[in-house]
This record gives C-alpha cells, structure tokens and sequence, in this order.
C-alpha cells in the first residue's frame, strides 16, 4: 500500500521522510515538483500523479505537502483519507501541524508514523490509542523523565488497541465529569435582489468534549431528528439504534471530537437570518457609480446576530469606493477590488447602512457584471434550523456528570447576487465575446478567493 | 568535507540511497552536520552505560534518518543496544534496524536472537513488536525464521500479535514469493479468525499474496460481511474491495431482467431520441437486444441470493461513515453490484463528500463522472435531487480547477432533447464565457465539450459554430488552435454550408503557429478545396514558401493539400505541387518522404504509373466520415470504480479486474458453515452473561457462526434489534435461542432476515423517497444561474434539466390552481403535493404553494386566516410572507391533515388589503405515503385484506404503457405509492398519511396489453376512489 512518506514545505523542501518498505530513493519527488511548478498555485497540483514506476498521491494542509508513494493499485481515497489522518494526528499532538513544530518534534512525528503504518497498512490511526504508545510532549513529562529516566513511549499494549471501542482508552478518571456539545450551524444560502432565497442548505456539526471518567454509554435525543437529512457519524455512533429510533448512542472517546455532521436539506424551509437591500449601479457615461447597501435582521428567532461582515468583489474597473457607513467601518483593497465592511452588531431598531459613490476608471466600458457580497455572520444560542437537543443520559456509571449544550449559527456560503433581467438576458445572446478580457465578473473572483479557503474543513478536521 | 567523502567510499554499493542530498540538503540543521566527530559522539553515547545518553544519541540519529541523511556507518554501534532494557531506545534501535537491515546484513543477522527472544515474551506488546521489526528486516537468509515466527504468531493468543502476523505475510511475500503456498495456508487459517481486529489485514495480505484464490472466502464470506461495521475503517475499505470481487464471480446480475428500456444505452433512445450518430451506442444497443432477447428465452424470475442481499445489507450503514474512503468503497460495491433500483442511495453520501477536502473531491468527480455516463438510468429518479445538489456543492466547495471535471461529469446530459427556443439560442453562449480561464487543460476541455454538444444537438449546430468562429479571434493562441481543430471537425459534417468559414480559416494560416491548428486548416482547405476555388491554390503558395520552416504534421498536410489541388485544379497548381513535392523527396523526415514519392506516383502520369493513378481521384477525394466526439470519460468504466486505474485510466500494478457476472450463480452452499453444536451453545451462554454486563452492545443474532471471544460479542449484524431492546425484552429472543440449536439455525436466521429487510426497506425509503425539488425551483435555479454567468456552473445543464422538467411526466407533480391571476388581482397561487413528509407532524399532507405576484404593487404580509375544515381536519400555516415584490415569485409549504378524506380544506388567504376565499382539495392519490415492504410481506398483508376490501378491475393498457417502467411511472404519478422491488408483478405499497391504512395495489399484466388491477385497502371508500384514478392514469 503505501510505501513511502515526504513531508514538503511550501518552497519544496523535503524535511521529513519515512519509508514503510525498501528505500526509495527521494529523487522520485522531482516528478512532484515539476507538477508543482506548473501548477503555479500549491492548491492547483493535481492530488495523483503518475511516474514511470511509482504513484504520487499529495495533499496540502497548512502550507505542507504530504506526499505518499505507492507502487501498486489502491483505492486513492485511501491513501489521501490516511495523509489527513497523518495531519489530523500531529495536529492533536503538537496543536499545530505546521513545518516548525514537526521539525522540533522530528523524532516523535517519526515515532508515530512509525505506528501509524505497519508494512503500509494502517496499524494505528485513533488519536486515543496513540496517545498510550507515544506521549504527546509536555513541559513536565519532559522535566520527570529527565530525572526519573522514564520515557515517552508506553510498554504495554493500549485497552484500547484490543476492544470494540479503539477510540476510547481504559482507566479513565476524572475529578469533574463533563459532557458538553456544541451543535454549529452553517448556511449556505443565495439570496437574489430582492432578498428572496434562491437557494439555502444548512451544514450541522456536532462537536462535542467529553471527560468523563470509567466507560460511560452516552445517549443523546434530538427533539426533531426529522430535520437531518444526511449525517455522517463518528464510528462510535451505533448505527442501527439511530436507524431504529433517531437516538445517538454511544461510547464517547475521551476529550474533544466530531460527533456528527448533517446536512438540513433545502426542501426543509431555511430561515434566513438577515436580509439585504442592495443597489449598485454604473452610470453609462462618465466614470462613478452608485452603491447603496441595507442589512436588516430577517428571521433571527429573537437572537442578536453579530460579527456581521460583507465582502464585495468590485469589478476590476472601480478605482475607488467614497462611502459613508451609519455603523461599523469600510475598507477598499485597491490591488484586490475588494470592498470589506465590518458592521458589527446588527441593530434592529437602526439598520446598517453603506452607501455612497464609486469612481470607475474613465475610458472603461461600464462594467457589465454586478457584484455580488458575501455576508459573514454570527448567532450565539440559535441552531437556525430548529434542531434542539432533547437529552443526554448516560448508562454505565454511577455518578451525575455535568452536561451542557451550546448552539451556534454562523454563515457558510452566504451570497446575495444581483439577477439579471430578461432584457439583459436578451441582449447577452450573440456576441458575447466582443471583450473577452475585460471585467472578469464577480463570481470568478470569489471562488478564487474561495479556494483558497475551505471554511468547511472545521466541519472535518476540527478536533 | 573530506570526512564525508572518505565516508561515501566506505559505504556499500546498496547504501546511495538518500545520499545524493547528502550535505546540501539547507533543511539540515547545523547540529546534524555530517562531521564524522559527531559520529564519534554518538558512538561514544551508544557505549555508555547510561540509558538517556543512549537515548539522546539514537534521537539524534533518527532525526537523520527521518531527514533522509544516511546514518549506516553507525550501525554496529547502534545493533549493540537491541537488547536494551529502556523502552524507548529499544523501538529507537528497531526503528533504525529496519532502516538499514538491507544494507547491511550481516551485522543485521546479530539481533536475530533477541527478537527471538522477543517472540516468547508475556508482554503482548513486546511479541508483537518484535515480529513487526522481525518480518521488516529485508534479509533473505531469515526467511525460515520469519516464516516460522508468522506460524506461530498466527495462533497466538492475543488478536493484537495475530493481526501483526497478518501484516508480516506481504512482507515476507515480497521477499520470497516462493513461501507462496505456505503463506497461503497461514492466510486461510487467519481469514477463520473471528476478531475484528484481525479481519481487515488479513484480506489485505489475501489480496497481496493470493487474489485469485477466491475459493479461500466462502467459509468466511459470511462472517466477514457481519464483521463488517465493527472493523477498522481502513480495514473495511479492504473488505468491501475485496467482496465487491468476490460478489462479482458468486451471485447473478441483479438487473438481468430489467426491462430493456431502463438500460442506459437504450434509455436516451427512447427518451430523447435525438442523437443518430453514436455508432458505438447503437452497438452497444445491439448487443444488450440480443442479450434481452436471450435472457427472456430462458427467464427465470430473479431472486437474489441471501448473500448477496446481507452484503448489501450491511455495507449501507457504512455509507454515514466519517471516512471518504470507506462511503466511496461501498458506493462502488452498490454501483457493481446493487439492483438498480436501489443504487440511488449512494448519491447523497456522494454530494457530502463533495464538501470535504480538495483531494477528496477530485477523487469523487471522477468517479461520479463515470456513474452517470455508464449507468444514467441509475440516476433517472434522483437526477433532480442529485444534479442540483452536486451543482450546489460544486459551486460552493470546489475549487476552481475541477471545472473540467464537472464539464465531462454533465456531458451525458448534453443529450437531452432541447425543445426551447429561447434556450436553444442561448445555448453556446454562456460557454463562451468560460474561455476567458487561464487554465489551459480547462480552456481545451470546455471548447470540446462545445463541439461534443455542437455535434449532439443538430438545433444548436450552427450557434456554437458561429461561437467558436468567433473564438478564432482569440488573442491566446491555444484557444485559437483548439477551435480550429474542433471547426474541423464539425465542418466535416455539414461542408457546403460554411465556405466562408474554411475562407475565414484560411486567412488565419498567416498568424496561427501551432501545427497541429495549421495541420487542421491546411486538411479542410484541401477537403473541401471545391468551395474556395481561389484561395486554395494562394494558400498552397504561401505554404511552398514556408515549408522547410514548418513541423512535420504540418508538412504531411501541405503534402495532402497539394495533391488533392493538383487533381482538381492541376492548371494552377501543377509548378507548385511539383515544388512542394521536391522540396519533401528531400526532407529529413523518412514519412515525409514516403508520402511524397507516394504522392507523386500516384498524382502525376507518367508511363510507368500504372492503375493505380486512374484512382488518385477516389483515393484523395472520398467521402470522409464525419468524426464522432466523444467523452474522454466514455473509456474508463471497466475499471472499477473507486481504483487507481480508474482514475488514471490505466492499469496499475497489482489492479484486479472486476470480473463479469457469472451466467449461472455457482452453487451457494459452499458459503455454509458447519456449527459444531458445543461451541454454539457454549458462545450463547457467553453471549448472554455479556449482554447482562454491557447491555448497551449491539449483539449478534443475525451473524451464523459461533462467535469466540469478546471481540466477537459487538459484531452487531446491521438488522439485528439493538441489543438493549433484546435484553429487556430478554426472555422473548433468549427462548428462541434455546430451542434446538442445529434445526432452529437456520429458521432463525430467516426470521432474523425478515426483521432486516423491513428495516432495510424502512431506510430505502428514507432515501428513496427524497422530495422531488419542484420545478418552480428549478425555474429560479435556472434564472440564477443564467444570470450571474457564474462560470463554475454549466448553465446549459441547467437549462437541459430545466427542460427535463418540463417534458418528463414523471418528475413534475401536478400544480392546482388556487388562486387565479385575475381574480386574485395580480396575485396567483399554485399549490401541489410536493409528496414529502411535512416535518412538524407526520399525519399532515405537504402542500407545496406558489406564489407569483405579477401586480405592478408589492404584496405584503401573505398569510392564512379563517381556516374551515369538516370535523377532524387540521392545518398548520405557512409562515407568513412579509413581502412578495412586484413580479416576483415564492413559494411556502403549508400541512393539512386531510383524515384520510378527499373533503377540501376552505380558508381565506389575507394580504395585507385583501382577502381570497380559497380552498384545496387532495386527490386521492396524495393522501397516502409510500412504505417499503418486501414481497412475502406484501403478500401476507394483501392476504388479510381480502374480501371487502379487495377491488379488482380488468382493463386494456394504453398504448404506450405496456412496458414495466411506463406502468410504474403512471402508478406512482397516480398516487404516491412506493414499488416493491422484486417483485413478480407490479406492486405497490403505500399507507395513508392520517390513519396509517394500508394501500397496496397491483398490476397483473397479460402480452395481449389487458391487465388486472387490484386493490386492497380497508377504507373501502379510499380504494374505490384510488381505482378510478389508477384506472384513469392506466388506459390513457
């Protein structure tokens, strides 16, 4: 399977590399680099590559490559699946997966590669029972062993390795039992013009701590459960006792975790916290523009929505953005076109307010695209879906542990775009390459800014 | 640095390795320099009694190895402490053994006896290390004792040392393929361990070592098919893999008596019917006719082998799994393996991979793109869900540089029959936009799949001709020349019509340098010379002076042009042919050679020419066939799905081919599993003290062998009840449990099967019944993306579905008028059943209402009041709509408990001046909801409602419902019923959503076309009115 690991950084440096079969040679990584020149953009380096005798199969996480080498046929989810694992791993170890710290660790990170893979076949992937064999690092551990000459790897075979449950060792104890869950929402939502909703999802994840102590048998009741249209569960989630009655069930790993993840479908209705009036217009003659923008709160459940910020990618034309802002500040990035305004709190007594001129380029055509914004926001104590959890109880242990839930709604996706109208439609048919460079339109803008980012990796590697 | 080269020479001829980086490497830290003092150093350390300078040193040189730096001259220094009592210098020490073993043997073979030793220990841990570092050590002369140390590993106590010597067999495999057979029976006696721990390596050492041996599953198929959800997720990537193989040689193809018309192939035939020229399709067509026609000579009724069917079982719960790769395992194996019907499920796990990490979603486009150009009747009922859904994703979480991918992915819908004018005359454009990416390979993909459309859709022909005549202008050169290779292409088909486009091109040679643009200008001019009869032979000029500068390909084609000049107009060309024709006798190339003296032959008469000459004319003039343009995804299915071949579409080393269906299922019996009746009982007992002691495990009733230790007690066969449930409910299973052992097994298992399949179908129909996106949706949809241009989106794809809608009868539910536009002065609404369970209460109707202001006002504050209802009824509101604006459209869902009635629901829908009275009346149809239930099931139910509440009715099908799919269409469009799948007859169950009474209807259908449908239902007014629709929706 896999047969060989390097650890890049970001100008092509390898710093790390382990070999679960016969050396090869590290040669074989010019193949990647040449991809890597091409590519131009890290992000852009095709994730399987094809060399004479070997595969190369990368991923890029915080500025690093992990580079996998296979020789025969295996399924590359597999492969890219187990390098996240990788970098999900040293994450929880170090608190940080970046080239610095692994090069402070280097014998560690190759301690636990080393049990990661036997032969290049996962041995040991859960956090849980690595964390019995290899020690994370900490200040006192260090300073003991120093005196005590005992060390950081374990001699006994982890509770864990050998029971149903891997990802939960034995021999738990704590003084404060707690169980807390944070239910965090997404919206993904386009909104047209006038604010009616084109299009919205909701994205859920369930992120949850836990110390409590011995084997505790957790079950956790929704109020609706009807809302969930797709989940994905931690493998410690009983299936069939969800399937059979809506419940989640389960021995909970110790610390921090992703319970689950669902998707609330747009066939349910979406609430959408906010609306937003906008008008942005050029003028056919002569070099400004207007733009006026209102954000007033929608269907907000009685909550506050906070942290609000809209993000506007400017036609490329537009030089400057003179604007007069009721609350928060504005800010216009000439070299990117970006026009952020951070308002802050939304108020709904007095609704926040942008407006003002913009000035083109004289000589340019009037931009034919409209911007669209993107909106960020927050809501404390609100899952915009409606999904509440009912209860936890918990079996197998005697004591009353603390328990507590929390909520939050936050923006994924959220856009409001400009329709056309059928006029414009119209007139689009025909021709529509008479300026085939200019006024690169919005939408392009924002999904480069968009790869860049993955706002969605929280939902999968926040541990 | 002269310490270094001294050390270079030292070093065997084996040991390059890593060295060529050896000391320029600027990630070394300057501690780890190469000086050989430091060397000294640590071989000073390594000798000293004291453990942490020991540790420090091997830190030190594993930090070398780690960083690629050759650390071999240190090796009898570091092999000297494998027998260290510290822990951690011991896996230290084995780290760098393995490292360097191979290099180094001899010294290697000095640490022999202390993993020898290490095998005996008590410490489980330690037995199992030392076999790891054991079986690595890559030394041929240890192979006995490897292959030793592995048997004895193998029935080791601890499942932790087993599984350890299930990985050591690849390695000792690799070694020496020779000990073949004996790891073979090494791997059959660990495939019978019943351990999840164990299961997953060793079906990867199965797979490494023996793929072919299939035979060696059998025994354990079942087991390892109920292990399955308890295994590791890298091991079940591995199982369900290698069972997705095995499935293939054991059971029959689960769709070898769907009818004709739901096979892919043929299903654009008859749907969209408009694509003439895909010769391969046809062929394929062909062939799966015979194939019909040969299976229905021989029908046998269908029925699924148990086995196949627990396979199926217990993947699907995998399909919420957290890991990308074990959703996309099983979504392969129902892509291979499930009855179509059921393969629909896959597709949501499918789009939530599409929001997972970049790589992931490269992988899944890719194979997605290959599912729905395979198998596109797979998709049919889900295409609406799916296809917004992946859109959606695609446009949100996918970066930029798939766009390709999404292209290839939409092409099979490129096909549909577009009908709408409008549409039609926007079809290219927005493709056009598309061209302004910097992404070459993007740039390149889009303008074929322009061309692929562009031959498709004969309506769309010459829009996206224009298009691409106009990209011809392009400053980027690429874009140029990929269009001209695509004009070519497709002026081939349709030549007369277009001479000034070939004048157009012809200009261009001046500017375009890319030979294979030139070569493609130059072959059209030459083809259709006929229609530019005077700037053929100035092109041809231009081209003499030019070609001893020009590529090779370029001057075949001015060979070409020159030729096919001199035969139709010899007058004007003859010099220049001849120039050009010299100018090739003497080129470097030997083609091009070849071809002038061929050519010459050929063209010019001379006395010794022979025949052949009277022919040049047919030769060089014939009739080319127009081009088929093709998907590049068209080729990769044979892979399968979810490999690397696949993705690279070549086959990579150690690929197993899926095999094909076996034509008569080889005897199933070999899959049985003789119990011993002692450990039976002996497990039963076990079974229960557990389940006293941890009553939360899932247990496993549904599993057929004994089961052994306490790994085993969570195998948690997917149908079985929680065992919670059982144990309170104890007494019940444990007396069934008691009975017999040997006679009961296998009634037990049936009806343990039975209690899986209502849960299996129970959760089908969670995934099948997914709400259908209404199409006033998809109209917005459409608009949106029409509007923006966003690039990422394929509006013609849109669009294409968008028409889908509009003709497919089966994907729109009927709209009712409830308010007119007249008479609601501006105001119309439409309500339709959008058939999905209304969340808040579950014995309500969905009422799915539109909402289209075409007023010149804005509406405000729609909402309901004074709702009348007979006795019984209830609603609950739509939420209010604060403001409807002038010309726009919404929609909200209301919910009406209907009492299983077909008596309107009166109420007055208020704006804020004005009120309607209105009212909505359910037809019958929609007062029911589908349920799943297997055949026996639906039999036993339709047993008991006989009599009175059985209504049968003979009827003469219409026309163009004979065959299965348009009966099940109409059915299903008639009421909201669910098919039983399997089923000999159609049939189909559903219950009404406020009573719960259940509907079951079947069609019995004769070859004449007259058919028998009955009904059953206890609400006898319901069935009879449910009849009359059936009927209605059957002969019409």
């Amino acid at each position: 399977m896999i047969h060989s690991l390097f650890l890049i950084n970001y100008t092509g440096d390898i710093f790390l590399e382990k070999h679960w079969k016969s050396v090869i040679n590290r040669s074989v990584c010019d193949y990647f680099f040449e991809a890597k020149e091409k590519a131009l953009e890290p992000e852009n380096v095709p994730p399987i590559l094809q060399t004479p005798h070997h595969y190369l199969i990368n991923i890029y996480r915080g500025k690093l490559f992990f580079l996998a080498v296979i020789q025969t046929e295996v399924p590359p989810l597999f492969v890219i699946e187990f390098l996240h694992k990788v970098a999900d791993t040293l994450q929880d170890y170090f608190g940080d997966c970046s080239e610095g710290v692994i090069k402070d660790n280097l014998v560690t990170v190759y301690e636990i590669l080393e049990e990661m893979l036997d032969n290049g076949f996962p041995l040991a992937t859960e956090s849980n029972v690595l964390q019995e064999m290899i020690r994370p690092p900490t200040i006192l551990r260090s300073v003991v062993n120093t005196l005590t000459g005992g060390s950081n790897v374990g001699d006994t075979l982890p509770t864990g390795q050998l029971s149903n449950i891997p990802w939960r060792r034995a021999g738990v104890k704590y003084t404060n039992n707690e169980a807390y869950f944070d239910v965090i929402e997404e919206i993904d939502a386009i909104l047209d013009k006038s604010g009616s909703t084109v299009f919205a999802e909701i994205q859920g994840v369930i992120e949850a701590c836990v110390r409590l102590t011995g084997m505790p048998d957790l079950t956790l009741s929704f109020m609706n459960p009807r809302l969930l249209d797709d989940v994905s569960f931690h493998p410690c989630v009983r299936f069939k006792r969800w399937e059979s009655e809506r419940v989640l069930s389960f021995i909970p790993p110790d610390g921090n975790f992703t319970l689950m993840t669902y998707h609330v479908s747009s066939q349910n209705l979406v609430a959408i916290p906010v609306y937003v009036k906008q008008n942005i217009s050029f003028m056919e003659t002569g070099s400004c523009g207007r733009l006026d923008i209102t954000i007033g709160p929608k269907q907000t459940m009685g909550k506050t929505v906070e942290g609000l910020l809209v993000t506007i990618h400017m036609p490329k034309a537009v030089l400057s953005a003179n604007l007069t802002a009721t609350q928060g500040n504005y800010t216009y990035d000439l070299a990117t076109k970006v026009l952020v305004w951070d308002v802050g709190k939304l108020n709904p007594q007095k609704l926040p307010n942008l407006r003002g001129s913009l000035s083109v380029q004289s000589g340019a055509p009037k931009p034919e695209e409209n911007p669209s914004l993107n909106i960020d926001m927050k809501i404390q104590q609100l899952a915009i879906s409606g999904l509440k959890v009912n209860r936890l109880d918990m079996y197998g242990e005697k004591y009353k542990p603390f328990k507590g839930v929390k909520y939050l709604t936050r923006a994924g996706k959220f856009q409001c775009v400009l329709m056309f109208t059928k006029s414009v439609l119209g007139s689009l048919v025909p021709g529509g390459l008479t300026h085939p460079t200019e006024g690169e339109p919005c939408i392009r803008a924002d999904l480069d800014g968009g790869r860049l980012s993955f706002p969605h990796r929280l939902l999968h590697g926040l541990h | 640095m002269s310490a270094s080269s001294a050390f270079n020479d030292e070093k065997g001829g084996s040991s390059s390795v890593g060295e060529p980086e050896y000391g320029h490497d600027p990630a070394s830290g300057g501690i780890f320099s190469s000086d050989y003092k430091r060397h000294d150093d640590l071989k000073e350390m390594l000798d000293s009694n004291k453990d942490s300078l020991k540790l420090e040193a091997m830190k030190r040189i594993v930090a070398m190895i780690a960083r690629g730096k050759n650390a071999s001259d240190l090796f009898p220094a570091v092999v000297k402490n494998v027998a260290c009592k510290n822990i951690e210098v011991k896996k230290l020490v084995y780290v760098y053994l393995v490292r360097y073993a191979e290099e180094q043997q001899d010294l290697a073979l000095l640490s022999i006896s202390t993993f020898q030793r290490g095998l005996k220990d008590p410490n489980q841990l330690i037995r199992a290390s030392a076999l790891r570092v054991l079986s690595s050590i890559r030394v041929t002369i240890i192979v006995p004792i490897m292959m030793l140390a592995i048997k004895e590993a193998a029935s080791d106590m601890s499942p932790y040392v087993r599984k350890t010597a299930a990985h050591a067999i690849p390695k000792l495999y690799s070694l020496d393929p020779d000990q073949k057979d004996q790891l073979i029976e090494v791997i059959e006696k660990l495939l019978a361990d019943k351990t999840t721990l164990v299961a997953g390596s060793v079906v990867m050492a199965f797979e490494e070592v023996c793929p072919e041996r299939i035979d060696l599953i059998h025994k354990n198929y079942r087991k390892l098919c109920n292990l399955l959800i308890d295994v590791e997720e890298w091991g079940q990537v591995v199982i369900i893999n290698m069972l997705t193989r095995y499935a293939r040689t054991q059971f029959l193809n689960p769709n070898i008596n769907e009818s004709l018309l739901e096979e892919g192939g043929s299903g654009d035939k008859t749907f969209y019917g408009s694509d003439g020229n895909d010769d391969d399709d046809e062929d394929e067509e062909d062939k799966e006719k015979k194939a019909e026609a040969a299976a229905l000579a021989k029908r046998k009724p269908y029925v699924m082998d148990p086995d196949h069917r627990l396979l199926l079982r217990n993947t699907k719960p995998l399909l919420q799994s957290r890991n990308a790769a074990v959703v996309m395992a099983v979504a392969q194996l129902y892509f291979h393996l499930a009855p179509k019907a059921e393969v629909g499920v896959i597709a949501k796990a499918l789009v939530r991979l599409l929001r997972s990490h970049s790589e992931v979603q490269y992988v899944v486009l890719q194979n997605v793109a290959t599912m729905t150009i395979k198998r596109r009747g797979m998709f049919e009922p889900y295409l609406k869900t799916f296809a917004t859904q992946l859109l959606y994703s695609f446009y949100f979480f996918c970066s930029w540089r798939f766009s390709p991918i999404l292209y290839k992915l939409f092409n099979p819908f490129e096909k549909l029959n577009i009908n709408n004018k409008k549409m039609r005359g926007c079809f290219s454009c927005p493709r056009q936009t598309y061209i302004k990416s910097v992404d070459k390979d993007f740039v390149a993909a889009t303008i074929q799949a322009i061309g692929r459309c562009a031959t498709n859709i004969g309506e769309v022909r010459d829009t996206c001709l224009n298009g691409l005549v106009q990209l011809l202008s392009n400053r980027d050169e690429l874009v140029v020349a990929e269009s001209v290779v695509v004009i070519k292409k497709l002026l081939q088909m349709q030549p007369e019509k277009h001479s000034d486009i070939i004048k157009h091109m012809a200009k261009l040679t001046d500017n375009i340098q890319v030979p294979m643009a030139r070569a493609s200008i130059l072959w059209l001019i030459g083809e259709y010379c006929e229609h530019v009869p005077k700037i053929a032979p100035d092109v041809l000029r231009k081209m003499a002076k030019s070609f001893t500068n020009e590529e090779d390909i370029v001057k075949l084609q001015i060979l070409n042009l020159a030729a096919k000049l001199y035969l139709t107009n010899s007058k004007q060309t003859k010099l220049l042919t001849q120039y050009v024709l010299n100018l090739a006798k003497y080129d470097q190339n030997y083609d091009i050679r070849d071809r002038a003296r061929f050519i010459r032959q050929l063209i010019v008469p001379t006395e010794k020419s022979g025949a052949l000459s009277k022919y040049a004319k047919k030769l060089f003039l014939a009739l080319k066939p127009a081009p088929v343009l093709e998907s590049p995804f068209k080729d990769r299915d044979h892979f399968q799905l979810g490999s690397l071949s696949h993705l690279l579409n070549a086959k990579a080393g150690g690929y197993q081919e899926l095999p094909d269906w076996p034509e008569a299922a080889p005897d199933p019996s070999v899959r049985n599993v003789e119990v011993p009746e002692w450990t039976k009982c002996s497990s039963r007992e076990k079974r229960k003290e557990k389940k006293v002691e941890k009553p939360f495990y899932s247990d496993s009733e549904g599993e057929s062998g004994p089961t052994e230790s306490a790994d085993s007690e969570s195998y948690s066969s997917s149908g079985s009840d929680s065992a919670s449930a059982s144990a309170e409910s104890g007494s019940g299973s444990q007396s069934e449990e008691s009975e017999d052992a040997s006679d009961s097994e296998e009634e037990e298992e049936e009806e343990d099967k039975k209690k899986v399949w209502k849960k299996e179908f129970k959760k089908l129909a969670q995934g099948i019944l997914v709400p259908e996106t209404v199409r006033r949706q998809l109209q917005k949809i459409f608009f949106f993306f029409f509007g923006t241009k966003s690039y990422n989106v394929p509006v013609a794809h849109v669009c294409s579905f968008f028409c889908r809608q509009a003709i497919s009868p089966s994907g729109t539910q009927k709209c009712y008028e409830l308010l007119h536009r007249i008479s609601g002065e501006g105001l119309s609404v439409e309500y339709c059943f959008s058939r999905q369970p209304f969340g808040p209460d579950a014995n309500m109707v969905a009422v799915q209402m539109h909402f289209a202001n075409s007023a010149a006002t804005d509406a405000k504050n729609l909402h309901m009041e004074d709702v009348k209802l007979q006795s019984g009824m209830r609603v609950t509101d739509f939420p209010e709509i604060e403001l409807l604006p002038a010309g726009e459209t919404t929609t909200a869902v209301m919910g009406i408990d209907f009492c299983d009635s077909t008596q309107a629901a009166n109420f007055q829908l208020c704006t804020h001046s004005r009120k309607f009275f209105v009212s909505i009346q359910p037809p019958v149809g929609e007062l029911m909801k589908p349920v799943f239930m297997t055949e026996n099931e639906f039999k036993k139910e339709q047993g008991q409602l006989m009599g009175m509440n059985e209504i049968t009715e003979k009827l003469t099908l219409d026309v163009k419902c004979r065959n299965e799919h348009a009966i099940v269409q109409r059915v299903s469009a008639a009421a909201n019923l669910s098919r039983v799948p399997c089923g000999s007859d159609k049939e189909f169950a559903g219950r009404t959503v406020s009573g719960g009474s259940l509907v079951l209807v079947t069609v019995a259908t004769e070859e004449d076309g007259s058919a028998r449908l009955t009904l059953n239902c206890e609400k006898m007014v319901i069935g009879t009115m449910l009849v009359k629709d059936v009927l209605l929706a059957l002969t019409q």
